[in-house]
């Protein structure tokens, strides 16, 4: 592989990571308090609807994000309702946000657009644009460095750069805030969060709040940028690889980052693959390396790399025990 | 300004069907160590938690330092200067000593600036009250009794004056805990006022200053500790009830069916919860196992029922040894002749979901009359069932209603039916009459004296004293988890009051 086909498949990589690094923060802030957030694929699929939807009708990008986003943090709402106020089970509530999203996105976008589920294509202005970085066009030609300046790290859609910028920001929120204290505390002991004179219900629906938001921004990732317009069913499981993401990468944002990446790049190589015979592999079907991010999964929940240790309430309703 | 730093008048508190708080009232003088004693279940911790914000009551007024308070949640408790030390600790597990200190009262949005006056805060704290903890540790990685030190720091640092520790000593040993009690009195020296919750004599008066003693939800006495004793103490606590005449003839012991041997059983925190501990139980006699709940009687059963394992000791059953520190296996203790009527009938002697039929036969489902193949066969147990509702007269008679729907007293008589018609040699029964009705409790009493008549070897355990001494042929009594010594059941209240709470231990170990 030369150089050029080597930036190809990073780019590609950067592209499809960015919904994934997205959702996974989106789930950290979620199960960091303690609540498990199965419905991150039907969220970012709903968002990706409205974003589009809205987008396509308004003609402006940002209405189309807002859009994406205010759709995202309903849907945390009503999960937060069922798990959180009426400490209900969580997986089910997360799963019935799938099904919903999948299905409603599809009736409803059937009945404005008729165009069989989809939206219709956006216009340059909805569309997320590009941005790229200073200097970008006159390194082109340095070997090696210009072609990863130029190429590799400019002109992404400025959402890019935000998820990426997300994860540092995450961490800090974590680890250097008090909201990031009492969010690490409410999914480990919420006990000591109640104790502590700390509303828990409230902690719990900011987190998932801020999840919504995450999630909205990769569901608008995926239909204003990644896509023109929508598809049905487009996250195409993306909800669930991120979710993957976030226990391989332990809860932490750092890793995050890179499990996203390598899933990213597992993606890219198998969008790459069905075009191109890989040298010492051959051609291998790309349902295997959709399935990589899954199997490597397991692998490490069965203790074989690693240990995953999950926040120690998550998924557990918070009731004031006798 | 009152001189109280604590007032509560009237407090009453249900959960459903249990009254845990009834109409309770306490005065707690400013800078004193005041005393809160009961056994488990008497309404402590409930009573406590309302202090604390963590449950509201339902009728009642909390005055702090004289103002009228209203104590809605853990916040308001906290900015009353109420601390509280629970009895499991409410602390971060993975999180830094300092983390948790600051946890709820951080100053600033972001921590960099608090944690550096946190941590100045603290070593002051520290040295004013001889606490040594390390900011920097991760909770998990400290023994127990750090551990309740940064709890104390914890409430401290929030600016507490108020102190309320919920049976602090449960999980210290000897030495962490006098190390607490040194910890108590001096800040009872920087004018603090402490509550301390506990069932243990000993602590109430090595360091209280007053005592209040709580049985069954209610507050039954208040007494300056120098002018009461253990004796009064212990007999408050236990109660005195109207003594049920149980009529029963002489016992004729036969050969032993239950041998415990040097029998330890350690918890999963490691703490000896039964300690070194051996007796007999001979066929056709009755042995009660006296003792303030949490001495170790209901860990004593369990291991003996192979619901827990032993740490080390042997049991033998009709002559033939039985692997206690393995893990257990009731179904195999069932199946050699042991019966058990367990402690708690709603957690581990029925499925309240279930049909009185199921119920009556939980556990024996594999027997041939409940079915020939895979399948069951309901009819055979409903008959089964209506058979033992006869004997036992259980109301209402109908097999196929839901357990939950029976009384206490049915509901027992449905374990008791369930464990007693199996003709077991060893029969091992946890407080047979607890929350059941009068009626009820002459019908139970009967019943085991009657198995007694027919040879059986009966192993009772009871927190109530009056039953222990009118059932039992020996009374055993239980303290720390140690036998504290045996006793004929005609033996004053008061000599088994003093050998529940460990008196006589302390005065033997001290000749």
């Amino acid at each position: 592989m030369d150089t050029n086909t080597i930036v190809v498949l990073l780019q590609s990589t950067i592209r499809v990571s960015v919904p994934l690094i997205l959702t996974a923060l989106a789930g950290l802030y979620a199960e960091r308090s303690g609540v498990v957030d199965i419905g991150l694929e039907g969220k970012m699929l709903a968002a990706a609807f409205a974003g589009a939807a809205t987008a396509a009708v308004t003609g402006s990008a940002i209405t189309g994000i807002g859009a994406a986003m205010l759709v995202s943090v309903a849907f945390s709402l009503v999960h937060g309702y069922a798990s959180i106020s009426q400490r209900g089970d969580q997986i089910v509530s997360g799963t019935a946000i799938n099904f919903i999203a999948a299905g409603a996105t599809v009736i409803l976008g059937q009945a404005w657009f008729a165009q069989g589920g989809r939206t219709p294509a956006l216009s340059a202005d909805a569309r997320l644009s590009t941005y790229k970085l200073p200097g970008a066009d006159a390194v082109r030609d340095v070997p090696v460095l210009g072609p990863i300046y130029s190429d590799l790290l400019s002109g992404h859609y400025l959402l890019t750069y935000f998820a990426f910028a997300m994860v540092p920001i995450t961490w800090w929120v974590l680890y250097r805030t008090r909201f990031g204290l009492r969010l690490r505390a409410v999914g480990e002991n919420p006990g000591a969060v109640d104790t502590a004179g700390i509303s828990v219900v409230r902690m719990r629906y900011l987190a998932v709040i801020c999840g919504g938001m995450l999630c909205g921004l990769a569901g608008a990732y995926l239909s204003m940028a990644l896509a023109n317009g929508f598809v049905k069913n487009m996250s195409a499981g993306r909800g669930f690889i991120a979710l993957a993401a976030l226990v391989f990468a332990n809860w932490k944002p750092k890793n995050i980052l890179i499990t996203c990446l390598l899933f990213g790049f597992l993606d890219a190589l198998s969008i790459y693959s069905q075009n191109a015979d890989l040298p010492i592999m051959g051609s291998i079907p790309d349902q295997a390396i959709q399935a990589l991010p899954y199997v490597l999964t397991v692998i490490l929940l069965a203790g074989f790399i690693g240990k995953a240790s999950p926040p120690k309430a998550s998924g557990v309703p918070y009731v004031k025990e006798r | 300004m009152s001189d109280f730093a604590i007032e509560l008048k009237g407090i009453d508190k249900r959960f459903g069907a249990v009254h845990a708080n009834k109409n309770i009232n306490l005065q707690v003088a400013k800078g004193t160590i005041h005393g809160i004693i009961g056994e488990n279940g008497a309404g402590k911790s409930t009573l406590m938690s309302i202090l604390y914000g963590f449950y509201q009551a339902d009728s009642g007024e909390i005055f702090i330092s004289g103002q009228k308070a209203n104590i809605k949640d853990s916040k308001a408790a906290i900015s009353a200067g109420i601390g509280m030390v629970h009895q499991h600790f409410m602390l971060v597990e993975n999180f830094s000593v300092l983390e948790n200190i600051m946890l709820g009262a951080e100053e600033s949005a972001i921590l960099t600036k608090g944690i550096t006056k946190a941590r100045a805060e603290l070593k002051r704290l520290e040295e004013q009250y001889e606490m040594e903890v390390d900011p920097d540790a991760i909770i998990e990685e400290l023994p127990v009794g750090v551990q309740q030190r940064v709890e104390i720091l914890k409430a401290i640092y929030r600016k507490a004056d108020i102190l309320i520790l919920d049976e602090p000593t449960g999980v210290l040993t000897p030495a962490e805990a006098d190390h607490l009690f040194r910890i108590l009195a001096q800040l009872k020296e920087q004018g603090k006022t402490v509550i301390l919750i506990t069932h243990k004599l000993r602590e109430i008066m090595a360091i209280t200053d007053e005592v209040s003693v709580m049985r069954r939800g209610e507050m039954v006495a208040t007494r300056k500790t120098s002018e009461t004793s253990v004796e009064e103490l212990a007999e408050l606590m236990v109660g005195r009830r109207v003594l049920l005449h149980v009529e029963k003839g002489e016992a004729n012991p036969g050969e032993v069916k239950l041998s415990v041997r040097n029998l330890t059983v350690r918890d999963s925190r490691g703490v000896t919860m039964v300690d070194n501990v051996s007796f007999d139980v001979r066929a056709g006699e009755i042995v009660g196992i006296a003792g303030v709940a949490g001495n170790g009687q209901s860990e004593l059963l369990e291991a003996i029922a192979g619901m827990r394992s032993a740490t080390s000791g042997t049991v033998t059953l009709s002559g033939q040894p039985v692997d206690v520190t393995g893990p257990g296996d009731p179904a195999a203790m069932r199946r050699r002749g042991l019966a058990h009527v367990p402690e708690d009938r709603h957690h581990t002697g029925l499925v309240l979901k279930f049909e009185e039929a199921e119920n009556a036969m939980l556990g024996y489902h594999g027997d041939r009359k409940f079915g020939q193949s895979f399948l069951l066969d309901v009819e055979a147990i409903r008959k089964d069932a209506m058979e033992k509702i006869e004997q036992y007269d259980i109301r209402p008679p109908n097999p196929r209603l839901k357990t939950a729907n029976f009384s206490g007293g049915n509901q027992q008589k449905i374990v008791l039916a369930r464990e007693m018609e199996r003709n077991p040699d060893v029969l091992i029964i946890g407080q047979p009459t607890r929350g059941v009705d009068v009626g009820a409790i002459e019908f139970i009493h009967k019943r085991i004296i009657e198995m007694r008549d027919q040879g059986k070897a009966i192993l009772l355990v009871s927190v109530e004293l009056d039953e222990i001494r009118s059932l039992s042929d020996r009374i055993i009594v239980m303290f720390a988890g140690r036998i504290a010594g045996e006793r004929n059941p005609d033996a004053s209240e008061g000599e088994l009051g003093l050998l529940m709470a460990g008196v006589e231990q302390k005065l033997e170990a001290a000749q």
